[in-house]
Parts: C-alpha cells; sequence; structure tokens
C-alpha cells in the first residue's frame, strides 16, 4: 500500500522525488533549481537536502566525514532494526563507513575488475541474441520489460551460482529493496522476510557445495584471518542485486528510448560501431539512473545551508551531470562527446565497484538490439512509462521494429 | 611529457584504460595503472591528455 501524498508545488522548499512530476521529467525541474537555491530543502522523509549542482554532490560525495553512508535509500524512517551499526551497515560496503568500508570494498573488487568481467562477454552476447530471439515475431517489441529487464538478473544469478529458475524470484526481491521507498517500516520489514529465507537456504547449500562462483567466494573470505560474518555475506549478496540490477536495466532502457527518438544517432552507431565506447559514456551522464542517499552526521553549515544531525541528502548523480557548470552544452546528447567526466557511477570511495560489468552489459545489450533492429522507433510514447524512486529507467517501453 | 596516476584519488573504474589501453592497464583490483612509464610519444602524449580529460575523480596528470 502506498501512501496519499501531497502534491509537490514548489521543489525548492518541499521536493520529493516520488512526485508524479519528478518522476515523469526531473531535469527541468533540477535546471530550475540550480538557479534558484542551489540546495533545496523537505521537511518529507524527516528532513533532506538535495544539492542540485555538480560541485555539491562531488563534495559531498567525497566527504565521509561530516556524512554517513548508513542506509543510501531515503524513506520515512532512519535505519534502526534493519541495520547494523555504523561503521558495518547493512549492505557492505555501500552502507559501510571508513575504515571498514575500504576493507569490504577490496574483498569484492576482484570479482568485478576487468580481469573477471572482460571474460564474461560471450555469455553477455549469446544471453542477448537469446533475447531478441523471443522478440522477433512482431512489429512493436517491449524493449524494457522483455528485454533490458532480463539481462542483468542472469548475468549476476550466474556469477553468484543460484538456480537458472529463480530469476524472476530475484527481479522481485530487487523491486521490494528498491521501490519500497514508500511503505512504512512494519511493512518493509514484513517484505524482507522471504528475501532472508531465500539467500539462506542458497548460502547453506553453498557451504554444503562448494562451488567455483561468488557465494563460495564470499564464503571463503576472510577480514583479518576470521570467515566473514553471515550477515556479511548476506549483506554483500543483497547489495550486489540491488546495485547490479535496476541499475542496469534502467542504463539500458533509457539508451533504447533515447535511440528510438533520434534516428540520427541511430544511425551513426549502426554505421561506426567505434563510437560506441564514447556513447556508452554520453549514455551514462545524459541517462545517469543513480541517486544515492546519505545522512547527516551532525549539525553544521554546509553549502550555505543549516543541515540537523539525521537529515537526508539526496544525492543527485544525474542532476550533477546536467549541470552547465561542468558540461559545455549540458542538456544536449553528444553522441561523440569527447571529454566526459560524468559521475553516472558516483565519486570518491562508494564509486561503482560493479562498472566494468555495467559496461559491458549496457554495450553488448545495445550493440545486439542495434544489430537486431538498425531502425526503430517509439511505438507510443504515452505507454512508456518511468521507474519511482532512486533508480531512474523506462519500465514500459514499446518499440516499433517492422 | 609524462603521465602519473594518484593511487589515493583514483578509484578504479578505468575510463583512462578504456580509452587508451597502450598507455594504462589496471591491477587485480581494477585500478588504474600507467603502463607507459617514462616520455610520451606524440601518439601516446594525446591519449593521455584525453583520459585526463575524461577521469571523473582527476586522477590522470600529464606532468614534465
Ligand atoms: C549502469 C549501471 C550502474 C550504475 C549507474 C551504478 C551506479 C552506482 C553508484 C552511483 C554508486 C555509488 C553509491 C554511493 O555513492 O553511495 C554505486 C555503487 C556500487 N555499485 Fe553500482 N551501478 C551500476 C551497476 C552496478 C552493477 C552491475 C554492480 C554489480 C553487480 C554494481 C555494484 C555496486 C557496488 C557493490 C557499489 C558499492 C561500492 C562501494 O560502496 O564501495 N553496480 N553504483
Ligand atoms: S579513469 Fe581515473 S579513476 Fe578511473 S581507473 Fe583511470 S585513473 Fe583511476
Amino acid at each position: 500500500m502506498t501512501l496519499e501524498k501531497t502534491p509537490v508545488t514548489d521543489f525548492a522548499t518541499d521536493f520529493d522525488h516520488t512526485d508524479p512530476a519528478w518522476v515523469a521529467d526531473p531535469y527541468p525541474i533540477w535546471e530550475e533549481l540550480r538557479q534558484r537555491c542551489p540546495v533545496a530543502h523537505t521537511e518529507r522523509y524527516g528532513g533532506a537536502w538535495f544539492p542540485a549542482t555538480h560541485e555539491g554532490v562531488s563534495r559531498i560525495a567525497k566527504d565521509t566525514k561530516n556524512f554517513t553512508s548508513r542506509t543510501v535509500i531515503m524513506n520515512d524512517g532512519r535505519p534502526d532494526e534493519l541495520a547494523l551499526p555504523s561503521p558495518i551497515g547493512v549492505a557492505p560496503p555501500i552502507t559501510s563507513d571508513p575504515p571498514f568500508h575500504q576493507i569490504a570494498r577490496k574483498l569484492i573488487l576482484p570479482a568485478f575488475s576487468p580481469g573477471a568481467i572482460n571474460p564474461l562477454e560471450p555469455q553477455v552476447r549469446a544471453l542477448c541474441r537469446t533475447l531478441l530471439d523471443r522478440l522477433a515475431e512482431s512489429d512493436v517489441v517491449e524493449a524494457s520489460w522483455e528485454y533490458a529487464r532480463l539481462i542483468p538478473p542472469s548475468v549476476i544469478r550466474q556469477m553468484l551460482g543460484f538456480p537458472e529458475e529463480d530469476t524472476e524470484v530475484f527481479i522481485d526481491i530487487v523491486h521490494t529493496v528498491t521501490e519500497s521507498v514508500d511503505l512504512p517500516m512494519d511493512e518493509r520489514i514484513a517484505a524482507f522476510e522471504p528475501i532472508e529465507e531465500y539467500f539462506t537456504r542458497q548460502i547453506e547449500d553453498h557451504q554444503v557445495h562448494p562451488r567455483d562462483d561468488l557465494t563460495t567466494f564470499l564464503l571463503n573470505a576472510e577480514i583479518d584471518g576470521q570467515k566473514l560474518a553471515v550477515e556479511h555475506v548476506f549483506g554483500t549478496m543483497i547489495l550486489i542485486l540491488v546495485a547490479g540490477i535496476d541499475t542496469t536495466w534502467s542504463a539500458i532502457g533509457s539508451s533504447l528510448w533515447h535511440l528510438a527518438q533520434n534516428p540520427s544517432d541511430l544511425e551513426r552507431l549502426v554505421h561506426e560501431p567505434d563510437l560506441m565506447t564514447v556513447a556508452l559514456e554520453e549514455f551514462l551522464r545524459f541517462y545517469a539512473p543513480v541517486t544515492m542517499a546519505r545522512l547527516v552526521k551532525h549539525d553544521m553549515d554546509y553549502l550555505g545551508v543549516a543541515m540537523k544531525e539525521d537529515d537526508w541528502i539526496l544525492l543527485g548523480f544525474p542532476a550533477a551531470n546536467r549541470d552547465p557548470a561542468a558540461f559545455p552544452d549540458a542538456d544536449r546528447f553528444i553522441i561523440d562527446r569527447a571529454e566526459n567526466r560524468h559521475v553516472a557511477f558516483g565519486l570518491g570511495i562508494h564509486r561503482c565497484a560493479g562498472s566494468n560489468l555495467a559496461r559491458l552489459e549496457l554495450r553488448v545489450a545495445l550493440e545486439e538490439f542495434v544489430a537486431r533492429y538498425p531502425r526503430f522507433t517509439l511505438a507510443d510514447p504515452d505507454q512508456v512509462t518511468w521507474s519511482q524512486g532512486q533508480i531512474r529507467g523506462p519500465r514500459r517501453l514499446p518499440i516499433r521494429v517492422g | 611529457m609524462r603521465v602519473v596516476i594518484d593511487g589515493d584519488l583514483c578509484q578504479g573504474q578505468g575510463r583512462c584504460f578504456s580509452i587508451a589501453p597502450s598507455v594504462f592497464g589496471f591491477d587485480e583490483l581494477g585500478n588504474g595503472v600507467v603502463l607507459a612509464a617514462g616520455e610520451l610519444g606524440e601518439g601516446a602524449l594525446e591519449l593521455a591528455r584525453l583520459a585526463q580529460a575524461n577521469c571523473p575523480e582527476h586522477a590522470v596528470r600529464v606532468v614534465e
């Protein structure tokens, strides 16, 4: 059940990232905030700030002294029953603060380094082709729900060594965590129960039958000669699912949404495949799918506003990517933009650990779609729907390919 | 001119080695490393500058 909310009339003083106007098209809102504030405030969620500039976002992302990552999804509560105390947090390393953060991060980085990820390319390509084969029948295909959505979970499920038939269960789990920001705390806790049960079963199975996968890797991993606590393994798995699925799905979907409406960009990608390396980064800049959150550690004046302990910061990497102070022609999609310091994967110590995998999936998903359908358009703009919450991407995307 | 990566700033997301695989590589954690030690040739210098302009952490630096 979703709580009724009052519509926002002024985003500078009463913003809400789940407001229908923000969900439909946040970019003009952010531009207005950059000119007016530039740090917006709201009493919603128990008090929150939203810096709309690249400078504000980078300062906070890199400042772990004044902000904690204890929870990174803004909601009505504050981390309590669901959270381990800082600095470990419930989903290391994303919800960990220094010094523990670095330990938890170093533990998983080798599993996502280019050396580990690059060899997955053939299997990602084969997966995309299978999905496209299934779409092939009709003139209009569902490019988000039936294509983009199905790519990341299969890859991550394989990496974790979970059963193939559980792909749909995965997607439900990710939805529960990332799109339940509106639920009251008790409902969120109830929603987490089946997840915990499922993961415990998988972990136990791996304890009895170790194999060459990420789950076994985590179970064997040691910090200072000690095996990881089961909560740490569980938290890291949840994080990998949450961090790796909706995000990459959204990036693939938004890129296809763009190409469906910009035939000249599509044509260039079809005829100049080498353009993909830079085009990928512009897709990520322009349609950055991930907004994070922080909590303010103590009362302070910061970026010219009076922040209070436990206020939220909504950390808008997508807004930073559209700041004209950081990018010339920030509001133009330039497919061959040569200089692009976009922050779609965040900045500082929490910078996305899965970016090599994300880039691989995005690149291959686009290459294969474009190879199969060198010309396509939006079938019906009114039927396109967007996700609500901190991960932004199209959820329904009917595309005319015939 | 040489190119260096500031290990304290690098967060290992590989813009440098995807733009210029002849100049940069990566270590076991995925952090960037400079392959082209010493003076850079003209082509390598141009690539190193491009990597510098694309590193979001400002970790790549072309120096005298
Ligand atoms: C296009 C897709 C993706 C985008 C845009 C994205 C974006 C981000 C961002 C912005 C952060 C920073 C969080 C913060 O500052 O609080 C982050 C962290 C993280 N991401 Fe991603 N992500 C993507 C895909 C993935 C994938 C595929 C995985 C792994 C399977 C992944 C794993 C992680 C992890 C583990 C962290 C936490 C790193 C840390 O706290 O040290 N992400 N991601
Ligand atoms: S682009 Fe910058 S942050 Fe990324 S690996 Fe290279 S030096 Fe490190």
